[in-house]
Protein backbone atom coordinates (compact mmCIF):
# COMPACT_ATOMS: atom_id res chain seq x y z
CA UNK A 1 0.00 0.00 0.00
CA UNK A 2 1.20 3.69 -0.64
CA UNK A 3 0.33 6.54 0.95
CA UNK A 4 -0.53 9.91 -1.39
CA UNK A 5 0.58 13.36 -0.61
CA UNK A 6 -0.17 16.90 -2.37
CA UNK A 7 2.07 19.74 -3.41
CA UNK A 8 -0.49 22.46 -3.58
CA UNK A 9 2.08 24.79 -4.77
CA UNK A 10 3.29 22.76 -7.55
CA UNK A 11 0.46 24.31 -10.22
CA UNK A 12 0.24 20.39 -11.45
CA UNK A 13 -3.70 19.55 -10.93
CA UNK A 14 -4.15 17.44 -7.77
CA UNK A 15 -5.83 14.44 -9.78
CA UNK A 16 -2.33 14.25 -11.91
CA UNK A 17 -0.72 14.35 -9.18
CA UNK A 18 -1.93 11.33 -7.44
CA UNK A 19 -1.18 9.88 -10.94
CA UNK A 20 1.99 10.82 -11.39
CA UNK A 21 2.44 9.31 -7.74
CA UNK A 22 1.19 5.37 -8.58
CA UNK A 23 3.11 5.64 -11.87
CA UNK A 24 6.51 6.72 -9.96
CA UNK A 25 5.84 3.36 -7.35
CA UNK A 26 4.80 1.26 -10.27
CA UNK A 27 8.34 2.21 -11.93
CA UNK A 28 10.49 2.07 -8.94
CA UNK A 29 8.90 -1.50 -7.81
CA UNK A 30 7.15 -0.19 -5.12
CA UNK A 31 3.42 -1.24 -6.03
CA UNK A 32 3.48 -4.89 -8.08
CA UNK A 33 0.80 -6.56 -9.46
CA UNK A 34 -1.56 -7.47 -7.52
CA UNK A 35 -1.00 -5.18 -4.95
CA UNK A 36 -4.02 -2.96 -3.98
CA UNK A 37 -4.48 0.74 -4.04
CA UNK A 38 -5.96 3.13 -1.07
CA UNK A 39 -9.92 3.34 -1.00
CA UNK A 40 -11.22 6.54 -1.93
CA UNK A 41 -12.71 6.99 1.62
CA UNK A 42 -8.98 6.51 3.09
CA UNK A 43 -7.48 8.78 0.81
CA UNK A 44 -10.01 11.65 1.46
CA UNK A 45 -9.51 11.28 5.08
CA UNK A 46 -6.13 11.08 5.16
CA UNK A 47 -5.11 14.14 3.01
CA UNK A 48 -8.12 16.11 2.99
CA UNK A 49 -8.61 15.96 -1.02
CA UNK A 50 -11.60 15.73 -3.06
CA UNK A 51 -13.18 12.11 -3.80
CA UNK A 52 -13.62 13.47 -7.14
CA UNK A 53 -10.30 13.91 -7.83
CA UNK A 54 -9.27 10.53 -6.53
CA UNK A 55 -11.85 8.70 -8.47
CA UNK A 56 -10.29 11.10 -12.06
CA UNK A 57 -6.95 9.95 -11.04
CA UNK A 58 -8.00 6.04 -10.76
CA UNK A 59 -9.78 6.22 -13.75
CA UNK A 60 -7.18 7.90 -15.92
CA UNK A 61 -4.83 4.61 -13.89
CA UNK A 62 -7.51 2.39 -15.25
CA UNK A 63 -7.15 3.49 -18.65
CA UNK A 64 -4.51 3.20 -18.83
CA UNK A 65 -4.03 -0.39 -18.04
CA UNK A 66 -2.20 -0.16 -15.00
CA UNK A 67 -5.08 -0.91 -12.21
CA UNK A 68 -8.43 -2.40 -12.32
CA UNK A 69 -11.37 -1.66 -10.04
CA UNK A 70 -13.10 -4.72 -8.35
CA UNK A 71 -16.43 -3.52 -7.53
CA UNK A 72 -17.45 -3.21 -3.57
CA UNK A 73 -13.66 -4.45 -3.08
CA UNK A 74 -11.38 -2.11 -4.38
CA UNK A 75 -8.68 -0.91 -6.94
CA UNK A 76 -5.60 -3.26 -7.55
CA UNK A 77 -2.46 -3.07 -9.72
CA UNK A 78 -2.74 -5.11 -12.55
CA UNK A 79 0.90 -4.34 -14.64
CA UNK A 80 3.99 -2.91 -13.36
CA UNK A 81 6.04 -0.13 -15.31
CA UNK A 82 9.54 -2.12 -13.48
CA UNK A 83 10.09 -4.26 -16.20
CA UNK A 84 12.52 -3.21 -19.30
CA UNK A 85 13.06 -0.09 -18.24
CA UNK A 86 14.53 -0.63 -15.51
CA UNK A 87 17.69 -2.39 -17.01
CA UNK A 88 17.86 0.65 -19.00
CA UNK A 89 18.52 2.93 -16.41
CA UNK A 90 21.77 1.70 -15.84
CA UNK A 91 23.89 2.95 -18.98
CA UNK A 92 21.74 6.01 -19.53
CA UNK A 93 22.65 7.03 -16.21
CA UNK A 94 26.29 6.47 -16.89
CA UNK A 95 25.57 8.60 -20.20
CA UNK A 96 24.21 11.11 -17.96
CA UNK A 97 27.01 10.85 -15.14
CA UNK A 98 29.71 11.24 -18.15
CA UNK A 99 28.04 13.98 -19.41
CA UNK A 100 27.41 15.82 -15.81
CA UNK A 101 31.45 15.68 -15.46
CA UNK A 102 32.18 17.15 -19.45
CA UNK A 103 29.29 20.04 -18.13
CA UNK A 104 31.48 21.16 -14.85
CA UNK A 105 34.85 20.88 -16.88
CA UNK A 106 32.77 23.20 -18.99
CA UNK A 107 32.44 25.13 -15.49
CA UNK A 108 28.95 25.17 -15.31
CA UNK A 109 27.68 25.39 -12.15
CA UNK A 110 24.61 23.15 -10.60
CA UNK A 111 22.09 26.11 -11.79
CA UNK A 112 23.60 26.20 -14.84
CA UNK A 113 23.35 22.55 -15.79
CA UNK A 114 19.49 22.63 -14.13
CA UNK A 115 18.47 25.33 -16.72
CA UNK A 116 20.31 23.75 -19.58
CA UNK A 117 18.94 20.42 -18.78
CA UNK A 118 15.15 21.95 -18.61
CA UNK A 119 15.29 24.02 -21.66
CA UNK A 120 16.79 21.14 -23.41
CA UNK A 121 13.99 18.51 -22.15
CA UNK A 122 11.39 21.50 -22.86
CA UNK A 123 12.52 22.05 -26.31
CA UNK A 124 12.72 18.64 -26.99
CA UNK A 125 9.26 18.06 -25.84
CA UNK A 126 7.71 20.77 -27.42
CA UNK A 127 9.91 19.24 -31.14
CA UNK A 128 7.56 16.27 -30.35
CA UNK A 129 4.03 17.90 -29.82
CA UNK A 130 4.26 19.97 -32.88
CA UNK B 1 -25.61 18.00 -15.99
CA UNK B 2 -28.07 19.24 -14.03
CA UNK B 3 -26.99 22.35 -11.42
CA UNK B 4 -27.61 22.89 -7.91
CA UNK B 5 -27.18 26.87 -8.04
CA UNK B 6 -28.51 28.62 -10.81
CA UNK B 7 -28.42 32.54 -10.73
CA UNK B 8 -29.53 35.20 -13.61
CA UNK B 9 -28.10 38.62 -13.39
CA UNK B 10 -28.67 38.31 -9.89
CA UNK B 11 -28.12 41.43 -7.76
CA UNK B 12 -28.63 42.40 -3.85
CA UNK B 13 -28.60 46.45 -2.90
CA UNK B 14 -28.12 47.91 0.77
CA UNK B 15 -29.46 51.26 0.12
CA UNK B 16 -27.12 52.57 -2.35
CA UNK B 17 -24.43 49.90 -2.44
CA UNK B 18 -24.87 46.87 -4.34
CA UNK B 19 -23.26 43.66 -2.62
CA UNK B 20 -23.91 41.55 -5.70
CA UNK B 21 -24.30 42.67 -9.27
CA UNK B 22 -25.35 41.33 -12.21
CA UNK B 23 -24.15 37.81 -10.90
CA UNK B 24 -24.85 34.96 -13.74
CA UNK B 25 -23.58 31.56 -12.44
CA UNK B 26 -24.15 27.75 -12.78
CA UNK B 27 -22.82 25.72 -10.51
CA UNK B 28 -23.12 21.65 -11.23
CA UNK B 29 -24.35 18.97 -9.33
CA UNK B 30 -21.78 16.86 -7.46
CA UNK B 31 -19.02 18.94 -7.36
CA UNK B 32 -17.52 20.89 -4.14
CA UNK B 33 -17.41 24.33 -5.41
CA UNK B 34 -14.89 27.16 -4.27
CA UNK B 35 -15.93 30.12 -4.00
CA UNK B 36 -13.60 33.08 -3.31
CA UNK B 37 -12.99 36.69 -3.17
CA UNK B 38 -11.83 39.65 -0.99
CA UNK B 39 -13.63 40.73 1.46
CA UNK B 40 -17.19 42.52 0.46
CA UNK B 41 -16.63 40.61 -2.58
CA UNK B 42 -20.56 39.41 -2.20
CA UNK B 43 -19.82 36.03 -1.26
CA UNK B 44 -21.92 35.72 1.98
CA UNK B 45 -24.24 37.73 -0.06
CA UNK B 46 -24.55 35.25 -2.79
CA UNK B 47 -24.76 32.14 -0.20
CA UNK B 48 -27.50 33.88 2.08
CA UNK B 49 -29.65 34.02 -1.07
CA UNK B 50 -29.04 30.96 -1.90
CA UNK B 51 -30.67 30.07 1.32
CA UNK B 52 -33.56 32.08 1.09
CA UNK B 53 -32.30 33.99 4.34
CA UNK B 54 -32.05 37.38 1.99
CA UNK B 55 -34.06 38.25 -1.10
CA UNK B 56 -33.07 39.11 -4.55
CA UNK B 57 -33.64 43.08 -5.52
CA UNK B 58 -32.79 42.26 -9.05
CA UNK B 59 -32.51 39.15 -11.25
CA UNK B 60 -33.17 35.25 -10.37
CA UNK B 61 -31.79 32.44 -8.61
CA UNK B 62 -32.86 29.02 -8.28
CA UNK B 63 -31.30 26.16 -6.07
CA UNK B 64 -32.07 22.42 -6.98
CA UNK B 65 -34.26 23.29 -9.32
CA UNK B 66 -36.57 25.99 -7.51
CA UNK B 67 -36.72 29.42 -6.13
CA UNK B 68 -34.69 29.59 -2.87
CA UNK B 69 -35.96 26.97 0.30
CA UNK B 70 -38.76 28.14 2.28
CA UNK B 71 -40.88 25.12 3.14
CA UNK B 72 -39.77 22.42 5.64
CA UNK B 73 -39.32 19.86 2.59
CA UNK B 74 -37.62 22.27 0.63
CA UNK B 75 -35.18 23.37 3.50
CA UNK B 76 -34.62 19.64 4.34
CA UNK B 77 -32.96 19.59 1.13
CA UNK B 78 -30.28 22.26 2.05
CA UNK B 79 -27.30 22.41 4.73
CA UNK B 80 -26.12 25.55 5.70
CA UNK B 81 -23.39 26.18 8.20
CA UNK B 82 -23.38 30.13 8.55
CA UNK B 83 -20.09 32.14 9.27
CA UNK B 84 -18.41 31.38 12.59
CA UNK B 85 -20.08 28.21 12.71
CA UNK B 86 -22.49 29.34 15.13
CA UNK B 87 -23.89 27.04 17.89
CA UNK B 88 -26.22 27.49 20.58
CA UNK B 89 -23.59 28.51 23.51
CA UNK B 90 -25.84 27.45 26.46
CA UNK B 91 -26.83 24.16 24.65
CA UNK B 92 -25.44 20.69 25.09
CA UNK B 93 -23.87 18.76 22.41
CA UNK B 94 -26.48 16.41 23.14
CA UNK B 95 -29.30 19.25 23.39
CA UNK B 96 -28.31 20.32 19.70
CA UNK B 97 -28.44 16.69 18.57
CA UNK B 98 -32.16 16.11 19.97
CA UNK B 99 -32.54 19.99 18.35
CA UNK B 100 -31.98 18.93 14.95
CA UNK B 101 -34.09 15.18 15.45
CA UNK B 102 -37.04 17.28 15.91
CA UNK B 103 -36.76 20.35 13.55
CA UNK B 104 -35.63 17.83 10.45
CA UNK B 105 -37.73 15.40 9.14
CA UNK B 106 -34.61 13.52 7.69
CA UNK B 107 -32.85 13.67 10.58
CA UNK B 108 -29.96 10.29 10.17
CA UNK B 109 -29.35 10.29 14.11
CA UNK B 110 -26.68 7.77 13.47
CA UNK B 111 -24.79 9.06 11.56
CA UNK B 112 -25.19 12.62 13.89
CA UNK B 113 -23.54 9.85 16.53
CA UNK B 114 -21.21 8.51 14.90
CA UNK B 115 -19.74 11.95 13.80
CA UNK B 116 -19.35 12.93 17.68
CA UNK B 117 -18.63 10.30 18.67
CA UNK B 118 -15.46 10.14 15.85
CA UNK B 119 -14.36 13.41 17.18
CA UNK B 120 -14.84 12.76 20.67
CA UNK B 121 -16.92 15.03 21.71
CA UNK B 122 -18.38 15.08 25.03
CA UNK B 123 -22.39 15.15 24.76
CA UNK B 124 -22.70 16.84 28.13
CA UNK B 125 -20.64 19.61 27.22
CA UNK B 126 -22.07 23.24 26.29
CA UNK B 127 -21.42 24.37 23.29
CA UNK B 128 -20.02 27.49 24.51
CA UNK B 129 -17.20 25.51 26.04
CA UNK B 130 -16.14 23.87 22.67
CA UNK B 131 -13.19 24.63 21.13
CA UNK B 132 -13.64 26.87 17.72
CA UNK B 133 -12.44 23.34 15.76
CA UNK B 134 -15.24 21.12 17.97
CA UNK B 135 -17.61 24.06 17.76
CA UNK B 136 -16.83 23.39 13.79
CA UNK B 137 -17.54 20.08 13.78
CA UNK B 138 -20.32 20.12 15.62
CA UNK B 139 -22.11 22.76 13.39
CA UNK B 140 -21.13 20.65 10.07
CA UNK B 141 -22.66 17.01 12.14
CA UNK B 142 -25.70 19.25 12.48
CA UNK B 143 -25.76 19.95 8.84
CA UNK B 144 -24.50 16.98 7.31
CA UNK B 145 -26.95 14.67 9.49
CA UNK B 146 -30.07 16.52 8.04
CA UNK B 147 -28.69 14.08 4.94
CA UNK B 148 -29.21 17.26 2.16
CA UNK B 149 -28.73 17.33 -1.27
CA UNK B 150 -26.26 20.41 -0.84
CA UNK B 151 -24.24 21.65 1.43
CA UNK B 152 -23.34 25.06 1.84
CA UNK B 153 -20.67 26.48 4.33
CA UNK B 154 -19.36 30.09 4.71
CA UNK B 155 -15.77 30.34 5.52
CA UNK B 156 -16.37 27.55 7.74
CA UNK B 157 -12.49 27.26 8.14
CA UNK B 158 -11.40 31.00 8.64
CA UNK B 159 -11.34 30.91 12.71
CA UNK B 160 -9.99 27.54 13.04
CA UNK B 161 -6.43 26.44 13.53
CA UNK B 162 -4.09 24.20 10.80
CA UNK B 163 -4.99 21.14 12.61
CA UNK B 164 -8.66 21.69 13.62
CA UNK B 165 -8.93 22.95 10.25
CA UNK B 166 -7.26 19.79 8.40
CA UNK B 167 -9.62 17.70 10.61
CA UNK B 168 -12.77 19.43 9.60
CA UNK B 169 -11.67 19.14 5.53
CA UNK B 170 -11.03 15.82 6.08
CA UNK B 171 -14.65 15.17 7.56
CA UNK B 172 -16.23 17.14 4.84
CA UNK B 173 -14.82 14.94 2.57
CA UNK B 174 -15.87 12.07 3.94
CA UNK B 175 -19.15 12.83 4.01
CA UNK B 176 -18.93 14.13 0.63
CA UNK B 177 -17.31 10.49 -0.30
CA UNK B 178 -20.29 8.80 1.64
CA UNK B 179 -23.07 10.51 0.71
CA UNK B 180 -22.61 12.08 -3.04
CA UNK B 181 -23.37 15.55 -1.67
CA UNK B 182 -22.57 18.58 -3.76
CA UNK B 183 -20.85 21.21 -1.59
CA UNK B 184 -20.46 25.23 -2.25
CA UNK B 185 -18.03 26.97 0.60
CA UNK B 186 -15.79 30.39 0.59
CA UNK B 187 -13.06 30.81 2.15
CA UNK B 188 -10.03 32.93 1.80
CA UNK B 189 -7.54 29.82 2.15
CA UNK B 190 -6.78 28.64 -1.39
CA UNK B 191 -4.62 26.56 -0.97
CA UNK B 192 -7.25 24.73 1.00
CA UNK B 193 -9.80 25.03 -1.85
CA UNK B 194 -7.36 23.26 -4.16
CA UNK B 195 -7.08 20.33 -1.86
CA UNK B 196 -11.42 20.11 -1.51
CA UNK B 197 -12.56 22.07 -4.35
CA UNK B 198 -12.98 20.34 -7.38
CA UNK B 199 -14.81 23.35 -9.24
CA UNK B 200 -14.11 27.54 -8.44
CA UNK B 201 -15.20 30.38 -8.77
CA UNK B 202 -13.60 33.42 -8.04
CA UNK B 203 -16.08 36.50 -7.23
CA UNK B 204 -14.82 40.19 -7.43
CA UNK B 205 -16.39 43.86 -7.05
CA UNK B 206 -20.07 41.92 -6.89
CA UNK B 207 -19.37 40.13 -9.87
CA UNK B 208 -18.15 36.66 -11.66
CA UNK B 209 -14.63 36.71 -12.45
CA UNK B 210 -13.52 32.79 -13.33
CA UNK B 211 -15.76 29.94 -12.94
CA UNK B 212 -14.77 26.35 -14.28
CA UNK B 213 -13.48 23.10 -13.12
CA UNK B 214 -9.99 23.53 -11.37
CA UNK B 215 -8.30 20.89 -13.58
CA UNK B 216 -9.59 22.78 -16.46
CA UNK B 217 -8.79 26.06 -15.33
CA UNK B 218 -5.30 24.62 -13.95
CA UNK B 219 -4.58 23.10 -17.58
CA UNK B 220 -5.51 25.93 -19.39
CA UNK B 221 -3.07 28.84 -17.88
CA UNK B 222 0.14 29.23 -18.29
CA UNK B 223 2.33 31.71 -17.37
CA UNK B 224 4.97 32.54 -20.05
CA UNK B 225 8.05 34.35 -20.06
CA UNK B 226 10.74 35.77 -22.13
CA UNK B 227 12.26 38.92 -23.84
CA UNK B 228 9.93 41.68 -23.35
CA UNK B 229 7.12 42.37 -26.28
CA UNK B 230 3.82 43.61 -26.90
CA UNK B 231 1.10 41.03 -26.20
CA UNK B 232 -0.90 42.01 -28.75
CA UNK B 233 1.23 39.57 -31.17
CA UNK B 234 0.36 36.84 -29.54
CA UNK B 235 -1.54 34.23 -31.71
CA UNK B 236 -5.55 34.46 -31.31
CA UNK B 237 -6.62 31.63 -28.58
CA UNK B 238 -4.03 33.36 -26.45
CA UNK B 239 -6.02 35.59 -23.82
CA UNK B 240 -3.62 37.40 -21.57
CA UNK B 241 -5.11 37.72 -17.82
CA UNK B 242 -2.09 39.49 -16.28
CA UNK B 243 0.76 41.29 -17.89
CA UNK B 244 4.13 42.80 -16.46
CA UNK B 245 7.33 43.74 -17.84
CA UNK B 246 11.00 45.05 -17.02
CA UNK B 247 13.30 47.07 -19.69
CA UNK B 248 13.85 43.37 -21.64
CA UNK B 249 11.69 40.74 -19.74
CA UNK B 250 7.29 40.13 -19.95
CA UNK B 251 5.93 37.60 -17.75
CA UNK B 252 2.49 37.10 -18.99
CA UNK B 253 -0.20 34.95 -17.43
CA UNK B 254 -2.34 33.49 -20.39
CA UNK B 255 -5.47 31.66 -21.20
CA UNK B 256 -5.28 28.88 -23.56
CA UNK B 257 -6.64 25.38 -24.81
CA UNK B 258 -4.00 24.54 -27.59
CA UNK B 259 -0.57 24.44 -26.18
CA UNK B 260 2.21 27.48 -26.12
CA UNK B 261 4.64 26.46 -29.62
CA UNK B 262 6.85 29.95 -29.55
CA UNK B 263 10.22 29.07 -28.06
CA UNK B 264 10.84 32.48 -26.69
CA UNK B 265 8.41 31.61 -23.90
CA UNK B 266 9.25 29.86 -21.24
CA UNK B 267 6.70 28.15 -19.64
CA UNK B 268 5.15 27.15 -16.43
CA UNK B 269 2.15 26.07 -14.77
CA UNK B 270 0.07 28.59 -12.33
CA UNK B 271 -0.54 27.76 -8.85
CA UNK B 272 -4.60 28.42 -8.10
CA UNK B 273 -3.39 30.65 -5.57
CA UNK B 274 -1.74 32.59 -8.51
CA UNK B 275 -4.71 32.12 -10.66
CA UNK B 276 -6.98 33.42 -8.33
CA UNK B 277 -4.94 36.20 -7.74
CA UNK B 278 -4.41 37.43 -10.92
CA UNK B 279 -8.27 37.43 -11.44
CA UNK B 280 -8.45 39.61 -8.55
CA UNK B 281 -6.10 41.94 -9.71
CA UNK B 282 -7.88 41.75 -12.98
CA UNK B 283 -11.37 42.70 -11.85
CA UNK B 284 -10.02 45.42 -9.97
CA UNK B 285 -8.32 46.89 -13.13
CA UNK B 286 -11.42 47.16 -14.96
CA UNK B 287 -13.61 48.12 -12.46
CA UNK B 288 -11.61 51.75 -12.39
CA UNK B 289 -11.63 51.89 -16.10
CA UNK B 290 -15.37 51.07 -16.88
CA UNK B 291 -17.55 50.79 -13.63
CA UNK B 292 -16.65 53.53 -11.24
CA UNK B 293 -19.75 53.45 -9.91
CA UNK B 294 -18.69 50.49 -7.71
CA UNK B 295 -15.49 52.21 -6.92
CA UNK B 296 -16.99 53.25 -3.19
CA UNK B 297 -16.92 49.35 -2.44
CA UNK B 298 -13.29 48.73 -2.31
Amino acid sequence: MIEFHLDTRSGVSPYLQLVHQVRRALRLGLLQVGDQLPTVKDVVARIAINPNTVLKAYRELEHAGLVAARPGIGTFVTKTLADGSVASYGPLRQDLQRWLAKARRAGLDDDSIDALLQDTFRSATRQVVA
Amino acid sequence: MTSVLTTIELGKRYGRRWALADCTLEIPAGHVAGLVGPNGAGKTTLMNLAVGLLAPTAGTIEVLGTRPPSSPAELARVGFVAQETPTYATLSVADHLRLGAHLNPTWDAALADRRIDQFGLDLRQRAGKLSGGQRAQLALTLAVAKRPELLILDEPVASLDPLARREFLQGLMESVAEHGLTVVLSSHLVADLERVCDYLIVLAGGRVQLAGVVDELLSSHHRLTGPRRDFRTLPPGQEVIQASHTERQSTLLVRTDAPVLDPAWTVEHVGLEDLVLAYMGAATETDHGRRPALAVRR
